[in-house]
């Protein structure tokens, strides 16, 4: 059995980083795109069970890459975790608009992502 | 017939009885002002001397002759009081407030207290009084030779009575001892004169009495059937056709104007007024006298007509009739009350023109010619009392010499309209001055001038048929023939009998004069701050000239003037204010207050002219007097006010308005750089607490990867340091937080300095910094420090975004072209892409490519450095591959 995908698109080099090393740790197999473009192209490719998605990104903004997502007869399913922070009241009712599954605020904490991340992986292959 | 002796015995009985009334009155007074003396009836009573023996002889002889004509000299009266609220209200409130003595020194008064005025006036009124008082002579005369004549001789008398003189020389003697002893004990300061009013209030009352009694004598004793009484009508009185005819209209305008402007009765009208409520009560009362007392008029005349044989004199008819027909009674009460009314109007006019002669033209003269005694005591009060005597006696004499050379013609009315249509002549003057601001003195005196030789020349000379000064022929033909000069047909206007072309031309050349000549000049300040005292004085009654004319004085000098007019009793009151310490220059108050007191006694003119000996200098407040200016004025400049003020309020609303969009503007940049600032901190601590929660729950780690962790931790850390320094930066930068050294440099050092700062960083990624062209003694104005921090910023990134395999920077300085000497920044890195070149100077801006750790604050605060000393930093592309930045900075040439 393949270990469950997970796709992390974060234009920060060291929150990548960190992410990676967590969810690895928690036995998921991690990829990772610093901007939309790359996540899109990602996803295209291979089959997520969840997509952690920055919603500040250069370039395709984060919110681009939802509904892009859920816009997908492919992916519209697919848990999506948005990273948001304080103060970004907007996009984040934005992105529950689109269909955002989840929010973790920066910073977080590594403990409650990894929790979230193996529930909604869960579910997803229920 | 009544014995002389006991007529005269009568007489003087009566007189006592008076000075009796006076003396009570002038007692009552003192103890109490607003008694009975003061009630609108006695007021009320004391207007009722316009009928003078005019009315009470006259008005059956004007009725034997001309019908109704006589009812005109009471309807016009009765108008002017029943509409008194038009005119007389004003009038006499004014004269009131403002202490007048008299007509000449209201109008005097009005027209800048202007004594040209004033005396023009009192001669005005010396002159036409004259005819008035021979009349009141005449009657006297004549009902005493009637009453003490044998009934016979003067039925059988087929033509008028010839007037015995020496009889006339004694009453004109007697009315003088009277009216002094009256009228001028004192020079009153209030110019009431109480005791006076008062006795001639009971003659008022004797003669109504004494007329009806006749009336009534007439009606139930002599024409006991009605038959007896309309069986010899006259004609005139018979043919309604006459009626309200030119001389009727004209007739009433003169009755009308001369219950006004006649010196006794504005005496008693204005002058001796104290409340409104007297003239609200006289408006119904004096038309109710006037109406009583002509009730049995045309019953008397007829009964005279029918009774007496053809021939007999009808001013007479009152005494004549019962004294013929056995009531001898009547007839001594017709006699009284004819002498009730003579003597009262003499002495009401002769004091008021005792008083007009005194203050306008004694005592002027004698100021000017510095006859006024100056010795101390009551000289000068009694130099006024004497002047006021003579005057009594002046004006009754010359009332005398008037009946001695007119003894041949004119019955009483006639005489008396004479009179009238010369102390008329003031009106337009009294009008104007109560309802036109713009009318002057100048055009007063033309007025009034003309008015009074038009009416000289027409009538007042004629009256005298050739015995005085005009002979017998010009009055027939006009001067030297000219016939067009004919004083009872100026300009060929003959169709009006004498009386009505004299008031014609007089009234008419009067006013236009008085409006054309007023109209050529401005009124003088004086005149105009009078006028506005005048005409609105029901809006502001408390105005005083205090404020609009400054003026100086020694009170000593004040004071002076006062004890000797006002005498020591009042001038204590006015000086002495308790202890308080006297002042050696006199206040406004106290100038103006002198002033009133003074006008009280002589006149406005003349207390002016007093005044001003011993005021040292006089100004008038430009911006008082045109704060008193018209009304119109006002509003014209309160709405030019309240225009600007709401021009002034659009535009501090649309300044408002201006700067709360910008302040939301300013809000909202505030917000986003928050918000953005929150992001670009949440960041690294995001970092931070992930891998200080990566390396405390994983110590199974090798050392390698907990090194690098640490070096995020580190390096993130550092971030964050930046990030709050660049905060800080551009917040210290914000305008009007703080000023740096600014000094006058060489911009070159600072450039200098950069390179020198950023050759170690250079160094390290391998980069060449090339100091190219520079300038030679360029001078900015500025900050070295902090344009060093901008080249150093340049710079800096210049190197960390440089990716070519031979990286260079290179750095050139020149003075270019409009005075500003410019920095360029050259790299031969990537460049910037041109969308991009204006978004690197946001806060905050991400390019396209991951930072190298900046914190996207670099440029903004460079960009504002640059900007603060008056130059500015942009991006452009550089002639090679490559990203070029130029600063531009204003020479300074000193």
């Amino acid at each position: 059995m393949s270990k469950t995908r997970v796709l992390i698109v974060e234009d920060e080099p060291h929150i990548v980083e960190s992410l990676s090393f967590i969810l690895q740790r928690a036995d998921f197999e991690v990829d990772t795109a610093l901007d939309g473009t790359e996540a899109l192209r990602r996803l295209s490719r291979h089959i997520y069970s969840v997509l952690i998605l920055d919603i500040m990104l250069p370039g395709i903004s984060g919110l681009d890459v939802l509904r892009a997502v859920r816009s997908d007869r492919a992916l519209d399913r697919l848990p999506v975790i948005v990273l948001t922070a304080k103060g970004q009241a907007a996009d984040r009712s934005a992105a529950e608009a689109f269909g955002a599954t989840a929010f973790i605020t920066k910073p977080f904490s590594n403990t409650e992502i990894v929790e979230r991340v193996c529930q909604l992986a869960a579910g997803v292959s229920k | 017939m009544h014995q002389a002796n006991f007529v005269v015995f009568v007489c003087i009985t009566y007189v006592a009885i008076l000075f009796a009334v006076a003396f009570a009155g002038d007692r009552r007074a003192r103890k109490n002002p607003a008694g009975l003396l003061s009630s609108p009836l006695v007021y009320t009573l004391s207007i009722s001397i316009y009928c003078s023996s005019w009315t009470f002889f006259g008005s059956v002889g004007s009725a034997a002759k001309n019908g109704l004509e006589f009812l005109t000299i009471y309807l016009g009266p009765t108008i002017v009081f029943a509409g008194w609220w038009l005119f007389l209200r004003k009038l006499v409130t004014v004269g009131r407030v403002h202490h007048t003595t008299s007509i000449a020194d209201f109008i005097s008064a009005r027209f800048g207290k202007s004594p040209v005025l004033g005396a023009l006036i009192t001669i005005l009124a010396l002159v036409a009084i004259t005819p008035y008082i021979a009349l009141q002579l005449k009657a006297l005369t004549a009902s005493f030779q009637v009453i003490t004549y044998p009934a016979g001789a003067v039925v059988a008398a087929s033509r008028p009575l010839e007037p015995d003189f020496a009889v006339a020389f004694w009453l004109a003697a007697g009315l003088c001892l009277f009216s002094i002893v009256f009228g001028v004990r004192n020079i009153d300061v209030n110019e009431r004169h109480h005791g006076v009013i008062a006795a001639i209030a009971v003659e008022a009352l004797v003669k109504l009495v004494a007329f009806m009694a006749v009336g009534l004598w007439v009606f139930f004793v002599l024409s006991r059937t009605p038959d007896l009484m309309f069986r010899n009508a006259p004609a005139s009185l018979m043919s309604p056709e006459e009626g309200f005819a030119a001389r009727w209209v004209a007739l009433c305008f003169l009755s009308g104007a001369a219950v006004i402007c006649l010196p006794r009765q504005f005496q008693v009208t204005v002058v001796e007024n104290s409340s409104e409520e007297q003239i609200r009560t006289a408006s119904w009362m004096f038309p109710l006298y006037l109406l009583l007392i002509n009730l049995f008029v045309i019953p008397i005349a007829m009964a005279g007509l029918n009774n007496l044989p053809p021939g007999s004199d009808p001013d007479l008819f009152v005494l004549t009739l019962p004294m013929t027909n056995g009531g001898e009674t009547v007839g001594l009460l017709a006699f009284l009350g004819g002498f009730s009314s003579a003597t009262s109007m003499v002495i009401v006019s002769s004091i008021a023109l005792s008083t007009m002669i005194s203050n306008h033209i004694v005592m002027p003269l004698a100021l000017r010619f510095s006859l006024v005694p100056t010795g101390g005591g009551q000289s000068a009060r009694n130099f006024i009392l004497v002047a006021r005597r003579m005057s009594i006696v002046f004006t009754i004499f010359l009332g005398f010499t008037y009946f001695w050379i007119s003894r041949t013609s004119g019955a009483l009315a006639s005489i008396g309209l004479i009179s009238f249509c010369g102390l008329i002549q003031p009106l337009p003057s009294l009008i104007a001055g109560l309802y036109w601001h713009r009318a002057t003195h100048r055009g007063a005196i033309a007025g009034l001038a003309a008015g009074f030789l038009i009416w000289a020349y027409t009538l007042f000379l004629p009256s005298f048929k050739g015995a005085f000064l005009m002979s017998a022929d010009v009055i027939a033909n006009g001067p030297f023939g000219l016939n067009w000069l004919n004083p009872h047909a100026l300009f060929g206007l003959d169709a009006f009998d004498p009386l009505v072309h004299a008031l014609f031309w007089s009234m008419t050349v009067n006013t236009a004069l008085l409006v054309i000549v007023s109209l050529l000049r401005e009124p003088t300040p004086l005149t105009r701050f009078q006028a506005t005292l005048f005409i609105d004085i029901f809006r502001r009654q408390t105005e005083s000239e205090l404020g609009v004319i400054r003026r100086t004085a020694r009170v000593s000098e004040l004071r002076q003037i006062a004890d000797r007019i006002l005498g020591p009793v009042e001038s204590v009151s006015l000086f002495d204010k308790g202890d308080v310490e006297p002042a050696v220059i006199a206040s406004d108050e106290l100038i103006t207050l002198v002033e009133t007191r003074l006008a009280a006694n002589v006149g406005a003119a003349s207390a002016r002219s007093l005044v001003s000996r011993v005021v040292t200098s006089e100004t008038i407040s430009v911006d008082e007097l045109k704060r008193l200016a018209g009304e119109a004025e006002q509003i014209r400049a309160y709405s030019a006010e309240l225009e600007s003020k709401s021009r002034q309020i659009e535009a501090t609303a649309a300044e408002l308005a201006e700067a709360n969009d910008r302040l939301r503007e300013i809000d909202v940049q505030k917000d986003e750089f928050l918000s953005q600032v929150s992001h670009e901190v949440r960041t690294p601590m995001t970092s931070i607490r992930s891998f200080s929660e990566i390396l405390l729950k994983n110590r199974d780690l090798d050392e390698s990867r907990k090194l690098h962790f640490l070096g995020i931790i580190q390096s993130e850390s550092f971030r964050l340091t930046r990030l709050l320094d660049g905060i800080l930066d551009l917040n210290f930068l914000e305008p009007g937080t703080q000023t740096w050294e600014v000094t006058v440099f060489d911009p070159e050092t600072a450039i200098d300095q950069a390179i020198e700062t950023c050759e170690p960083l250079a160094r390290a990624a391998g980069v060449r910094i090339k100091r190219g062209r520079r300038s030679r003694n360029a001078r900015v104005l500025g900050s070295r420090d902090r344009l060093t921090q901008v080249f150093i910023n340049l710079v800096s990134n210049a190197i960390k975004h440089n990716t070519s395999a031979n990286p260079e920077v290179v750095v050139t300085g020149a003075a270019g072209r409009k005075g500003f000497y410019e920095a360029r920044v050259t790299d031969n890195g990537p460049g910037i892409p041109l969308k991009d070149r204006e978004l690197i100077f946001t806060k905050f801006f991400r390019g396209q490519k991951a930072r190298q750790g900046g914190v996207g604050l670099g440029l903004p605060i460079s960009r504002q450095i640059v900007e603060r000393f008056g130059g500015d930093l942009s991006c452009t592309s550089a002639k090679t591959k490559g990203a070029e930045f130029v600063v531009r900075l204003p020479l300074r040439f000193d």
